[in-house]
Formats: C-alpha cells, structure tokens, sequence
C-alpha cells in the first residue's frame, strides 16, 4: 500500500542533514558578542569550601555562589514517605560534594581564556573525610554528605510478604551477589547552553540541549525568581540525549543567569573531561538475593536487597530516588510468581548526581534477575530458556497485574523467547558446543527477557510526588493554505527520529504525504506544553496527541469540503492527499485557500478554530504499556585470556503498533550497542577518596563497530488496548536486555571450568581472574 | 580542555629544527602528527611555550635505501605504512603492526618517530622496533648518533634524548627471505592500546631471533633464553620456557598478567615458527 503512515518505512526526513554534517548544535550556533564559559570543578570529592580567591582583576569575569544574588538552588522534592531532601546549589556553597561538582565559572572570548581565567582561581579546601562508596556510606562512623541528615539514605523502600514457608519448603534456594558498575551515558554531543536577553521579546532565550525544553522553562523560572512568560527555552539539533539531557542542570541555570545580569550571550559545551567525571552518574546498583523455586525451577518467590550509589544531589525533576523505585519496582520482571520481598536504599555518595539513563534501573534488574533464573535452571540441570520460557507471564493470563502491581496490558513474552531461540539457532549451538572449538574458544548462548514500562503518566509520577508530573500531552496540527501540515509539539527529539514519525502519524489520518508535513519540536515559545522526552513515551504520549488533533482537523477539513463539494461531510473521504466525494474531488490546497484567503466561499457556521487544532491526549491507562523482547547471545570466551566475542546476537521484540519498523529497529541497534557498552566495557571507577579514574577515552572504553555483531531484530506486533494505534514505547527497550544476555552466554560456556560471572562490565581481567582462582581452587 | 597559550613554529628541515629548538631552549617542543601531544596539550599536561612542527619537513617523510639498512624518516606516518605506500624491510610486520594501531584518523597523523618519543609502554612501535633490531637516529646541536631501540627507550615515557635533540629516522635491517615473525597484541578492543605484546622475529640468515614482551609497566622485556630455545627449534619446551622466564623477568607481575603475557608471547612464537 502507498502512502507514508502509520506502519511505513519512511526514510527519515531528519537524515539528509544530520548525516551530511548541516545539523546544528549549540556549539555552532554563531552570534555577535558571544562569550564563552567554563566551569572550576572541585578538585576534591568532599571538601569545604574556606576560600575561593579571584584572580586579580578578574572579578566581573569569574562568579562564585555569592556572586548569584537570588538564584536559588535546583530543589527536587519527592513526597515518598522516607525521602530526604537535598538542595543542589548550581555553584558549591558551603561544602563541595562530588569532585567535578562546579565551584565557579569564568568567562571570556574563547574557552581557552576562559580555562586560563579558571587555573588562576585560588581554592583553598579542607578535606572532609570521602563517602565513596555505599558500604562507605552505610557504616555508623562515615561523615555526612549532607551534614544536617541523620545518616546518609536518601531514600528506604520496603515491599514486604511472609517468606517463612518458602524458607521451611522450597526445594531450591538461590543466592546471590550482583553488580553493576557506574557508568557514563556518553551522548556524542554532551551538555551544551547558550543563554541571551532578547530586549524586543522582554525575554531570557536559553538554547539548551536538552531533552525537556518546558521542564527546563519551569526550573529556570524557579531558580531564577523569573517569570515564566520572560524565559524561552529553544532547542536546536541534539546529538543524542539517553537521559543526560533530561533533568534542569546547574550550568543552564549559571549561564542562565549569566545572559540574565549582562543581557549578553553566553555559552558553555561540554567537554569529554566533564562528561566523564562530572557526568559519571548512572547505573551503579548492588543486589543480593535469594530465590526460591521448586524442583522444576518454576520460582515461587524473591527476596531481594538492592543498593543505588545515587552520588551527592537529587536531579529535578526526577529526584535520585526513581531509580531505586523503579528497581524494586520492575525486579520481578516479565515472571509470574507469588511471594516478594524487596527492600531498596537510596544511598547518598560523594560522587555526581545520579540521574535516569535509558532503561532507568530495568538493566540492572533484568541482569540480576535473568542471572538468578540461569542459575535456578543449572540448579535444578534443566535448560535455561526451558526455565525461563515456564515461568513468563502466559498469553493466557493477559492482562496480568504482577506481584508488585504492574498491569501488564498485552503480549506474548514466552512468544518472544522461542523466536529468538529459533533465530539464534539454538540447536546449532548446542551442537557446536558438543565438537569444541579448534581455537580454544568456549561458545555460550544466553537469554534474556524483559518487560518496558512505557509512558508511565499521571498516576505513577503523582505517587512519587515529585516536582512536575506528566499529564496531558499536547499537540498542534495545522493545514497551511497551500495544502500543508504543519505539526508542533512540545517533546523533544534527541535523534530517535521523531520528525518522521510525528509527521507519520498526522500522515495515516490526512493521508498528505510524509514530504509536506513539518514538524517543530521543544521550543517553547511554539510549542503547546510537554514534559519532554523521557520513558519511551514519545511516540505513544506526542504520537497520541498528534492523531487526536489530526482526527479534529481532519472533521473540519471535511465540514469546509463538503461545503465546497455540496455534499455531506459524512460522504467525504480522504485518499492520497486528496479529498474525495464519490467521483468529484479537491485539493488540500483548495481547503486552505477557502480558509485563509477566500473566507468568503466559507459555509455558515463553520468551527472558528479554523484549520489549526490543539488537543491534549492520555492513554486509557496512567500505568504505561508494557512493551517487550527476548534477546539472545552466542559468545566465545577465550579461556586462556578472559576475552569475550559476540558471534550472534538477535531480538524478538513486541512494541505493539509500530510507527516506523525501520525506527523501531534503529532503536534496537543503538539501544543494544549501548547494553553491549555496559555488559563489556564501560565502567568509571573511583578510588578509595571519591576521585574518577576514568577521565578519558583512553581510561573509559565504549564498544566499537569492531565490538558490535551484527543484530538480527524481528517483530512481533500486539497492540495495546490503551493508546491510540496501539502503539507502545520502544525508546530505552533494547538497552535493557544485553548485559543480562551476554552474561548467561558467559556463564554458559564458562560452566565447564565452574565460573560464574555476576558484575557487569565484565572485563576480560575479570573473567581472567575468576577463571584462575577457579583453577587454583580444583588443583 | 583547550590548552594553554602557546607559540607555533614549522620547521622545514631536521636543520631548521635543530635551530628552532635550540633558539627556544627548554619551552621548545617537538610537535609530528600531534596524537600525544594534542591530547596531553588540550589536558594541559603538556604546556609547551612553543611548538616546532616537523610535519612539513620532507626529509624526515622519506623512506630510504643506504645500502645495509632502509631508513623510515621519522616523520612517515601509520597509514603510510599500512598502506604499504613506503618500501618495507620486515616482510609485512610492519604493515601489521600498523594497521593495528588506534583507529585510521589517528593512523592518518601519527608518526612512527612520535611513537617511539613519545614511549608509552602499551605503544605498538617501541616493541616493534626492538623485535627487528633496529636503531634509532638521532640529531642535535652537536651532530647526528644513532642508538639500538632497546637502549633509546630507558623506562615509561622517558627515552635518551637529551635537550635540543630530534629523532630523524628510524634504522632497520632488511629481513632476508626466509625471515618469519608474529606479532600478538592482546587489547580491549580493536585499535585500543595493548595490555600485553609479544613480537617475534626469527631470520636465521643472518642468525637474528628476537622475542620481546611489550605492554608492561616500563620498556618492553626481550627474553632472551625463550628467544635462544626459538632459534633452536625447541618447540615442545617452549610454553615452559616462556613461563619461567616470565616468572624470572617479572616476579611481581599479578597472576592474570603473567597468563596474558604468556599467552601473547605464545601466540606470537607460534605465529613465527609456523
Ligand atoms: C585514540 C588514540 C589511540 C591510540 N592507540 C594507539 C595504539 O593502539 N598503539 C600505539 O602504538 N599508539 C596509539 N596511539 C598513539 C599514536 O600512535 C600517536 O600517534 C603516537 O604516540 C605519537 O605520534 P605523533 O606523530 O602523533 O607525535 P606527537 O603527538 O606529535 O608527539 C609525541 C611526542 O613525541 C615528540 N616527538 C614527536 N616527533 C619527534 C621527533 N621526530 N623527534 C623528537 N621528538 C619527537 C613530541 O615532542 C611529543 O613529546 C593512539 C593515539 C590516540 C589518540
């Protein structure tokens, strides 16, 4: 079928210019006068602050925190019974708590000068003793990262059932310790803000790569004491975002108010040193747990304890304690089982702020729990993917509300799984593994599966309490006089392709070509109000708004045709770009012009509202739409060094409705080679006093095409009941699910040697060493 | 990360060099392809006054024949020679090597002379080097000497030139026919720095075998009884040998270490012997 809607691979309209290099990013946005900034981070990661000296002459181009009258620090409150509540001061008062926490900033005509003016800035320190770690920040004599807290939580939450009988009856108990190291996000573009006084406006124009252009207007205008109609926050292109992007961050505020006090431009980007240290801030989680299942491996209950190293400061809007919610949240996973004990710590760290990366806590938990579903199955000497396919939630039980709540909509997880086990070729490999390798090399295949909340809304953020919570998404579809659309919304795209599949959707209901429908994103002096771009919501909350204002237009559309035509609207369809009555037929075009330039040929009483709609839409559900997928590793492990290849890797995935299969796949690609990043290489590491020791490319390794197999994706498509089209979201899926498969696939061909791997990243070192002392411990 | 202020000068010849570097004294500071000392200049841990580019000079670009060795001028980069744009003496380890060497926009500048100045220990150069015997030449104020590669390298990031000096070339013996080698570069990734090396070269013609462990704390070790037990074609005896010789030259290394040093430096020998 013809036609660029819903459900075609529409080549992405956003690519000419994004991959011919004529994308702008706000490092090349050019403007007369234009001063460049940078940042003195904290040397150290818990330190007061007894003095910071100025250079000579220097003290209308370097600012400190008393430098800032009446900016207020970044306050993220969450009403969660246990929660603390820490001010994030946007320059360090008081005490510095992470190293690469910003301390002051120094302005001048390039960045270089600016680096020059901010070696020449005196800091006189006194060392407080470093909480670098939680155990650190467990212990009864550890110092405070936040001296007027009782200890160093953040956060306790507690899902609590009666485990005793499973204790007294189970006939298989597991144990185990898991972790996952910090991590970066590592967008290509990291942070950028350019900030200047618009005098004709009367308006603070902020252009930020960011993911929540509005979020970003709200906290500006709390921090700043401004009134939201003097701030425009714009967005020009952004080089990925998987989250970084997604909270207020405190040089949008410092260059902010920069452009506020001097009414000039000003600027800072990112550089890959900040990223690394500064912006080590994610993944960290320790778990230990106890499963119990029976003798089949059918599991009956989790007990499980899980720790997140939140860092120093909670991010607005989200907080830090998301992250620990969601984990003990989503642990139980795509499983059907009956008892469930979980408690989670939110622990307060010297190290940066944790904020929500792609996936948001479902990497850790699926890692943990596909690794205890692998080693109940060894347990109890069954296959895994027998095991694990037993106890997914049936077809039949659709829709299943789980253990801990979650009202999984639709779907075919155990479908999932014998897809991908068909395409990895199960079989084969199990055979391979019987001959041997001539290299020496071990084969494993691994699995795992994982549910994705998606577009969680109201309900779900309003039990956290958090600053801002999603509602309503809003949307403006427009026919130009000319036959056009013009689309506006709110969300933002960070490269997962939205252009396009935004202007899909408006496509599938007017039927006007893909070619002729613009789409305007993030700024929010055009665009009706959205939270942004965050928890695979896109496509179903932009997505669902588009349609619904589309199907407005398009009723008014039909009202002005069948004047035009003198016909009922009812007799009017829309074919092609064309609007039809039977054999007679008009343009888009010819609508428009009767709208905007031939008023006159109107009918009597036609919708005042024209031809532009704005209409706010929710799913059916608050909860989200639960998409999902199975993946499957083939790796070979070199004994003799620990090295890990992946051989094979495919997905079977299920995100309902899909907009665009070839966005969708996009997704998967660059969702795993980000898991394939965390399953095998990156990690940023600190030593005993909190400082990084990763503090470049050469220290933090990311995957490469040389590192990356070639990804096998196939589809399934079960529409969700709750949204329009049935879509679901897919944005953070499949960088959930590699860790956990790529370490069952170690652990597999590891068997024979009796290794088991349960940290992720598993560095050949690692495996090395685990693979020694298990030889040192046989002989 | 934007380095400090700093003075550019080029220089057009080895000569021109040696002037420049001399005229500016201690603040003076060889720049080639700029892959080491970019990034240490954009962390600020390099603060040149000024830098001397010997990029453009034509000389130090030039693979030549004197006869006995063939000279690859310092300033030749690792594309060059992966591409095999330049005459190769080695049989195709050099070629090798390099196009193992970070990924191919570094290759495009980098050269093979600010490798082994540069001297870091996971480099794939300094080992390299070592393996085929070759020297290093070297001019300054007071004229031109030339060192073996073992020699010039003296520990991690540190080499034997002394104030004003450059090197002009790097000296190697051409393999005769039935030369073999293997070279084993143990790292996390494709084009990543190694976390252990063995190179080795057998040319029994001209009775030279070399085998060398690269990828350590400090200069690369070359192991001189496994390379004798090489020459002789003792095969069975030389996983043990390699072991023990390990264990002798590096007693303190961690346990994961000596097995991957072991295994790079097996692979390596196998490879030579075929
Ligand atoms: C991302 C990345 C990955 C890399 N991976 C690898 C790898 O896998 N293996 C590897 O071996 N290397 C690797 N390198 C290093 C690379 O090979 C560099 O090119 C090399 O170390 C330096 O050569 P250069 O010409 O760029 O020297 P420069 O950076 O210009 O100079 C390096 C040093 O040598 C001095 N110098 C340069 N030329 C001379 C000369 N003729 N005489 C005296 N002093 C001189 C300079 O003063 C400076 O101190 C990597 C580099 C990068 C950026």
């Amino acid at each position: 079928m013809a036609g660029t809607g819903i459900g075609k691979r529409v080549a992405r309209k956003e690519d000419a210019r994004l991959v011919t290099g004529r994308g702008t990013y706000v490092a090349d946005l050019k403007m007369p006068g234009l001063r460049e900034v940078a940042f003195l981070r904290s040397p150290l990661a818990h330190a007061r602050l007894s003095a910071i000296t100025k250079p000579e002459g220097a003290g209308d181009r370097v600012f400190v925190a008393d430098d800032l009258d009446g900016v207020l620090p970044i306050t993220a409150r969450s009403t969660l019974p246990t929660y603390r509540q820490s001010d994030y001061p946007v320059l360090a008062t008081g005490k510095a708590r992470f190293a690469g926490e910003p301390i002051a900033m120094a302005v001048a005509e390039s960045r270089a000068e600016a680096e020059d003016l901010c070696e020449a800035i005196e800091l006189d320190l006194d060392e407080l003793p470093p909480i670098a770690d939680v155990w650190r920040a467990l212990s009864p004599d550890a110092g405070r990262v936040h001296d007027d807290w009782p200890d160093n939580l953040c956060l306790r939450t507690e899902i609590d059932q009666d485990l005793s009988e499973l204790e007294a009856t189970a006939a298989v108990k597991i144990e185990r310790e898991i972790n996952t190291a910090r991590q970066c996000m590592m967008p290509m573009e990291g942070k950028g803000v350019l900030a200047y006084w618009d005098d004709r406006a009367a308006q603070l124009v902020v252009v930020s790569a960011t993911q929540v252009s509005h979020i970003v207007r709200t906290g500006l205008s709390e921090c700043l004491g401004l009134e939201q109609g003097a701030i425009r926050v714009q967005t020009v292109d952004i080089g990925g975002g998987f989250g970084y992007k997604a909270t207020l961050q405190p040089e949008e505020v410092c260059i902010a108010w920069l452009a506020l006090r001097y009414r000039a431009p000003f600027r800072w980007i990112e550089d890959r040193r900040e990223h690394l240290t500064a912006g080590a801030n994610t993944r960290e989680h320790h778990y230990k747990i106890k499963a119990y299942a029976d003798e089949r491996g059918r599991l009956l209950g989790l007990d499980a304890e899980v720790w997140v190293d939140i860092g120093a400061y909670s991010v607005y809007p989200f907080t830090a304690c998301i992250e620990a919610a969601q984990a003990g949240g989503n642990l139980p996973g795509p499983y059907k089982f009956d008892f469930y004990r979980c408690k989670t710590y939110s622990v307060a760290t010297n190290k940066p702020p944790f904020a929500p990366y792609r996936g948001v806590a479902r990497p850790g938990v699926c890692f943990a729990m596909e690794q205890i579903i692998d080693a109940i199955a060894r347990e109890v000497g069954r296959e895994p993917a027998d095991v694990r396919e037993e106890n997914l939630v049936p077809l039949e039980a659709m829709p299943y509300t789980n253990i801990t709540g979650k009202q999984y909509d639709s779907g075919d997880y155990a479908a999932s799984l014998r897809g991908v086990r068909r395409q990895i070729g199960f079989d084969q490999v199990r055979q391979r593994q019987q001959t041997g390798e001539a290299d020496g090399r071990l084969i494993g295949v691994g699995f795992a599966t994982y549910t994705e909340q998606s577009a969680h809304g109201t309900a779900v953020f309003a039990s956290w309490g958090i600053p801002i919570v999603p509602g309503y998404e809003q949307a403006t579809v427009r026919l130009t006089a000319d036959g056009g659309v013009e689309v506006r919304a709110g969300i933002q795209s960070i490269g997962q392709g939205l252009e396009t599949t935004l202007a899909q959707v408006a496509s599938e209901i007017l039927t006007i070509p893909t070619d002729n429908i613009q789409v305007l994103l993030g700024d929010t002096a055009m665009t009706p109000y959205s939270t942004g771009a965050y928890a695979s919501r896109g496509m179903v909350m932009a997505g669902g708004a588009v349609s619904k204002s589309a199907n407005v237009l398009a009723e008014r559309v039909r009202a002005i045709a069948a004047h035009l035509l003198q016909c009922e609207a009812g007799e009017i369809a829309f074919e092609n770009g064309e609007i039809k009555s039977g054999a007679a037929s008009l343009k888009f075009s010819d609508v428009g012009r009767a709208w905007y330039l031939r008023p006159e040929e109107l009918p009597e009483g036609v919708d005042q509202g024209g031809l532009e709609v704005t209409e706010g839409y929710k799913p059916g559900t608050d909860l989200g739409v639960f998409s999902y997928a199975s993946h499957a590793a083939v790796v070979a492990v070199d004994p003799a060094t620990g090295h890990v290849e992946i051989l094979d890797y495919a997905i079977t995935e299920d995100c309902g409705r899909m907009v665009n299969p070839m966005v969708v796949e996009g997704q998967a690609y660059g969702g795993t080679a980000q898991g394939i990043g965390t399953a095998l290489f990156e990690e940023s590491p600190y030593d005993a006093f909190g400082q990084p020791l990763s503090s470049t490319l050469a220290d933090y390794i990311l995957p490469g095409p040389a590192e990356l197999p070639s990804m096998r994706v196939e589809h399934m498509e079960t529409l969700s009941p709750h949204t329009a089209h049935g879509i679901k979201g897919v944005g953070e899926g499949s960088a959930i699910a590699p860790p956990a498969a790529i370490v069952n696939a170690i652990n597999d061909a590891l068997r024979g040697l009796g290794v088991e791997i349960n940290q992720a990243p598993m560095p050949p070192s690692h495996i090395l060493d685990k693979i020694l002392a298990a030889q040192e411990a046989a002989s | 990360m934007k380095p400090a202020k700093f003075e550019y000068h080029a220089a057009g010849s080895p000569a021109d060099a040696v002037a420049l570097l001399s005229r500016l004294g201690e603040g003076g500071k060889i720049i080639a392809g700029g892959q080491s000392m970019g990034p240490m200049m954009n962390l600020r841990v390099a603060r040149p006054e000024a830098v001397v580019d010997i990029a453009g000079a034509t000389e130090l670009c030039a693979v030549t024949d004197d006869g006995d060795d063939v000279l690859i001028g310092a300033c030749v980069t690792h594309g060059q020679i992966e591409d095999g744009d330049v005459p190769d003496p080695s049989r195709g380890m050099l070629p090798h090597v390099a196009g193992g060497i970070a990924y191919r926009a570094v290759r495009n500048r980098g050269t093979i002379g600010g490798s082994v100045v540069h001297a870091d220990p996971a480099a794939d150069w300094v080992t390299t080097l070592i393996a085929l015997g070759a020297r290093i030449d070297i001019v300054g104020p007071d004229g031109s000497r030339s060192v073996q590669a073992e020699d010039f390298m003296l520990g991690a990031y540190t080499v034997s030139l002394v104030e004003g000096e450059l090197v002009t070339a790097m000296r190697l013996p051409c393999l005769s026919e039935e030369a073999s080698w293997g070279y084993t570069k143990l790292n996390r990734k494709v084009g990543e720095f190694a976390d252990a090396i063995g190179a080795v070269v057998i040319d029994p013609a001209r009775r030279f075998c070399r085998v060398v462990l690269g990828g350590l704390d400090g200069t690369p070790c070359l192991l001189h009884e496994t390379a004798q037990a090489v020459a002789k074609g003792e095969r069975e005896a030389l996983p043990e040998q390699i072991r023990a010789e390990i264990e002798r030259r590096l007693p303190e290394a961690a346990p994961g270490k000596k097995q991957i040093y072991g295994v790079a430096l097996n692979r390596a020998v196998n490879a030579a012997i075929g």
